[in-house]
């Protein structure tokens, strides 16, 4: 196999919890805990797990938005973890990032315009200002806007308008891999399809890489070609799409799969259901994180962490009594 | 309620800056046969112990004061907007340290802090800047060197949670330096809630000149402020009220005006009400 | 035909704001008959939860105000009773929950104590006997250690321990009509799962009906047994869920069934999802004619010249489009 656009090697990322009048560390948020994956240029990796299992904060390492702790990120062959400042600066340009909240994301104060051109301000991609404005109006028919629109401020958009926003900001340096994380859940179904077709579309055309961060296992689905299974900072499987869903291996995903209601009342599955919640991850169960909640755990599951194997071509598990 | 006081300061403030040429009467004309007179045609206002024209005096002490009030707003704002900036993006060590520096202004107790300044530096700044130059820059400086705290907080806040929003976080991704997050994204949408801040400081200025003026550390007794004037008069209070209540009303209704629309600015400006 | 529990005729919920009359609910139609669970779909800004507030005289008047309809309650109308008279209702025979379980519930007092409130006002009953129903109802909710547990605060439960608080809370008074407005949207989808069940559960042992608001139409095919479909402040379709979901009528209804990718279509997948265009339309005076016309693929003239009526196409399925 050719070399992949993206090798992550166990990253890890602990947060400081601080308590106490002092304020000294008291704690460790393990969020990220030794997570490894590739990606092939062209595919579209799903990345799922439920909230605060460490999705967003893996694509946020990813991308040095958050200084891992440990562990590699190979893009290109080269380990961003040990990039300097230059060199950091041109990655900025091979990886983009587009955010869940469409109103958190967008600077109000700024015209759509302006937050568009800003990365070809940055990095002197446009000539002069007829270049930049020209190329951004140009970024905004891609995402499927109006040129007019740039003279108008964030707040004049709906939610799916801004997303295509976002879209447009990420697009503008020309990256070969796009980390959405959690791009459509915060909008409307009816326009999370648009933004789904949206970003299907500029694959193709630009033949982009995807990182999709998600939790809505049905989305992820639909638009991956592997996914990636976080539980509590680990990936727990990782399978191409179709085999995921056909013979989920890892309980966890099996349960999570069962866990996302169908439209459609003719369809009547059986529920796997979970136990309890997802356990505090500043102090993770010991062994297989998931064994407090899995409905076929052995004793040995607390004490012994399984690792991810591959238990089938490409669809890897990591459990020591499945496959 | 703000559209309203905005009227009212801005007649207050036409009137202090066109006044001398309405009413071109010279402030130290002293006449003795007409001292303490109430309110006439002559003296619209009255006149002083001295038979000073009242009315030529409140608009030249408006100018001061409101100049003073405007002056230390601007001290105490860069100050304020500087530290609380630097702490907020800074974190850590140079953090904590500003925090505490801030909060040791905050629990200076103020007034005696004031005048310990002014007797300390009144001579040193006067050879300099000669009588009133001197004890204008130094009203100005210790009244915006005591109200920057509150700003300084304000805008440390406002950094702290600003720079954890995805369009800094957005801006950071595609490769905008430190200063560019800063200028670009974090300070244009911290400066609403100053501007609020800054309108009321002015405010305050102007209540700590009078009060300074009033314990007869401000200004030299010859130059009237609305506080000095106010300080002369209350010897006569009983005798010559108006002297007392023209300077009091002035200050009342401007301070007031102020507050009032700095809280409507907080309203207008109000995030929640743009998008 | 036996009355309806519910029956809301021609609500109009009208909102007045600096820019104008927002018409947040403008002349809905619903029924709700004992034991029954009835879906109400839409997306953001459709009026479902403006209804739903409307039923338990929940909204702020002003801004707010009923502008015209009926909103009967086993026949007598809510819209004219007083503070007092309503409070009689409300919990005892109508309980609401919310979406977010994190700011329903006030954390300075144990949920012991909050549960025992609403028993206390509601069936004058002691303390005592109160706090001894608090602890039955968290039992009932599946909560381990209930009679340790009422002694505890609201953050020291999960996101979804705290929905079965709620839910524990609203039940307490043995309403007939529990209105769950976006109950499982802010939590994760095993946890989902483990509340959508309960619902279940606790709606055949109180034999209470459950007027459920979501904008997910997988939750809506799995519990509910009708349905209604709002756009823009109108119901655009109202039908029993098999109905809904095996021949919906209204262009907006398909668009939204089509526009979910579904995790059991894995293996026919890779077709395109079907987005519905455009945006929600302002209901800020909004046009005459259908609402969902601009974004409509079917539009014809007639549909901009006046509102269709909601007309019978199946036993119990109506629907508002001239086709």
């Amino acid at each position: 196999m050719s070399e992949p656009l993206l090798s992550v090697k166990d990253l890890r990322k602990h947060f400081a919890v601080r308590g106490g009048i002092l304020s000294r560390v008291v704690d460790k948020v393990h969020a990220v805990d030794g997570v490894s994956f590739d990606i092939a240029a062209g595919e579209t990796l799903g990345l799922v797990g439920e909230s605060g299992c460490g999705k967003s904060t893996t694509g946020r390492c990813i991308l040095r938005l958050i200084e891992p702790s440990s562990g590699e990120v190979y893009f290109q062959g080269a380990d961003v973890t040990k990039m300097n400042h230059g060199a950091l600066q041109a990655l900025r340009r091979d990886m983009q990032i587009i955010f869940q909240d469409p109103y958190a994301s967008l600077n109000p104060r700024l015209t759509v315009g302006a937050i568009i051109g800003e990365a070809l301000t940055i990095h002197n991609l446009a000539a002069s200002r007829q270049a930049l404005e020209d190329r951004v109006v140009q970024l905004l028919e891609t995402v499927g806007l109006q040129p007019d629109h740039m003279r108008r401020f964030p707040h004049e958009f709906s939610g799916g308008q801004r997303q295509r926003i976002g879209i447009a900001r990420a697009l503008a340096v020309e990256p070969k891999l796009l980390i959405c994380d959690e791009p459509v859940s915060a909008l409307d179904v009816s326009i999370q399809a648009q933004v789904i077709n949206l970003l299907e579309d500029l694959q193709e055309q630009f033949g982009l890489t995807y990182l999709f961060i998600a939790h809505d296992l049905s989305v992820v689905e639909h638009i991956s070609t592997r996914i990636a299974v976080m539980y509590l900072g680990r990936v727990v499987e990782i399978a191409p799409a179709r085999d995921l869903y056909d013979t989920p291996l890892h309980p966890y995903s099996e349960a999570l799969l069962s866990a996302v209601p169908i439209p459609d009342p003719t369809v009547k599955r059986k529920r796997i259901m979970l136990e309890g919640d997802v356990p505090n991850p500043i102090r993770p169960p010991s062994g297989c994180h998931f064994h407090t909640r899995c409905p076929i755990a052995k004793p040995d599951c607390s004490q012994r962490a399984p690792v991810l194997e591959e238990k089938r071509p490409g669809h890897w598990a990591a459990c020591h009594y499945r496959g | 309620m703000a559209l309203f006081s905005g009227i009212a300061l801005a007649l207050i403030v036409g009137a202090v800056l066109l006044g001398p040429l309405l009413w071109p009467v010279p402030i130290n004309e002293i006449d003795f046969t007409a001292k303490l007179q109430g309110p006439s045609w002559k003296h619209p206002l009255g006149t002083d112990d001295l038979g000073q024209d009242l009315l030529a005096r409140l608009i030249y002490g408006g100018r001061i004061s409101i100049a003073v009030g405007v002056a230390a707003m601007i001290v105490a704002i860069v100050v304020g907007v500087l530290v609380g900036a630097i702490a907020g993006m800074a974190s850590g060590r140079v953090d904590a340290a500003l925090m505490w520096v801030t909060d040791l202004f905050l629990s200076l107790p103020q007034l005696p802090l004031l005048l310990l300044v002014i007797y300390l530096f009144r001579d040193s700044v006067k050879g300099v800047l000669g009588v009133e130059g001197g004890a204008f820059v130094l009203i100005v400086a210790v009244i915006g060197g005591t109200r920057w705290m509150s700003a300084a907080r304000l805008v440390r806040a406002q950094f702290l949670s600003l720079r954890e929003k995805e369009f800094v976080e957005a801006a950071r991704a595609l490769g905008a330096s430190r200063v560019r997050q800063v200028v670009q994204h974090i300070l244009p949408n911290a400066l609403g809630p100053v501007i609020v801040v800054a309108t009321i400081d002015i405010a305050a200025a102007i209540i700590a000149e009078s009060t300074l003026s009033f314990l007869g550390l401000g200004f030299p007794s010859d130059v009237p402020t609305w506080g000095s004037v106010l300080r002369d008069a209350k010897d006569y209070l009983d005798i010559a009220p108006h002297w007392a209540l023209f300077p009091g009303a002035l200050i009342f209704i401007t301070v007031l005006a102020i507050n009032f629309i700095g809280d409507g600015l907080r309203d207008a400006l109000d995030p929640r009400r743009v998008l | 035909m036996a009355e309806p529990l519910l029956d809301i005729r021609g609500l109009k919920t009208w909102f007045k704001t600096d820019d104008g009359m927002v018409r947040a609910v403008d002349g809905v139609d619903l029924h709700i008959d004992r034991g029954e669970t009835l879906g109400v779909v839409g997306e953001s800004g459709c009026g479902k939860t403006v209804t739903a507030r409307s039923v338990l005289k929940l909204i702020d008047m002003p801004p707010g105000r009923f502008e015209e309809g009926k909103i009967l309650w086993q026949g007598r109308d809510l819209i004219p009773l007083e503070q007092d008279e309503m409070n009689k209702i409300r919990a005892r025979e109508i309980a609401i929950i919310f979406q977010e379980p994190m700011t329903s519930l006030n954390p300075v007092y144990t949920v012991g104590d909050q549960i025992a409130e609403v028993i206390e006002l509601h069936q004058k009953l002691s303390r005592k006997q109160a706090m001894a129903g608090a602890a039955e109802m968290l039992r009932l909710v599946n909560i381990p250690n209930p009679q340790r547990r009422v002694n505890d605060y609201p953050h020291q439960f999960s996101g979804g321990m705290r929905q079965r608080v709620m839910i524990a809370m609203a039940l307490s008074c043995q309403p007939k009509l529990l209105i769950a407005d976006e109950p499982t949207t802010a939590l994760d989808v095993t946890i989902q799962a483990q509340i959508l069940e309960l619902m279940q559960e606790m709606k055949e042992r109180f034999g209470m009906a459950i007027m459920l608001i979501t904008h997910a139409m997988g939750v809506v095919a799995e519990t509910c047994q009708r349905v209604t479909v709002m756009y823009a402040g109108k119901v655009v379709e109202e039908a029993p869920v098999e109905a809904l979901f095996g021949n919906p009528r209204h262009p907006y209804t398909q668009g939204l069934i089509r526009s979910i990718p579904r995790v059991d279509r894995a293996a026919e997948k890779k077709q395109r999802l079907e987005a519905i265009a455009g945006t929600v339309p302002s209901l800020l005076d909004p046009p005459p004619g259908c609402r969902f016309a601009s974004r409509c693929k079917f539009a014809m003239d007639v549909c901009t010249q006046a509102m269709p009526p909601l007309k019978e196409v199946g036993p119990g399925h109506y629907v508002r489009c001239v086709l």
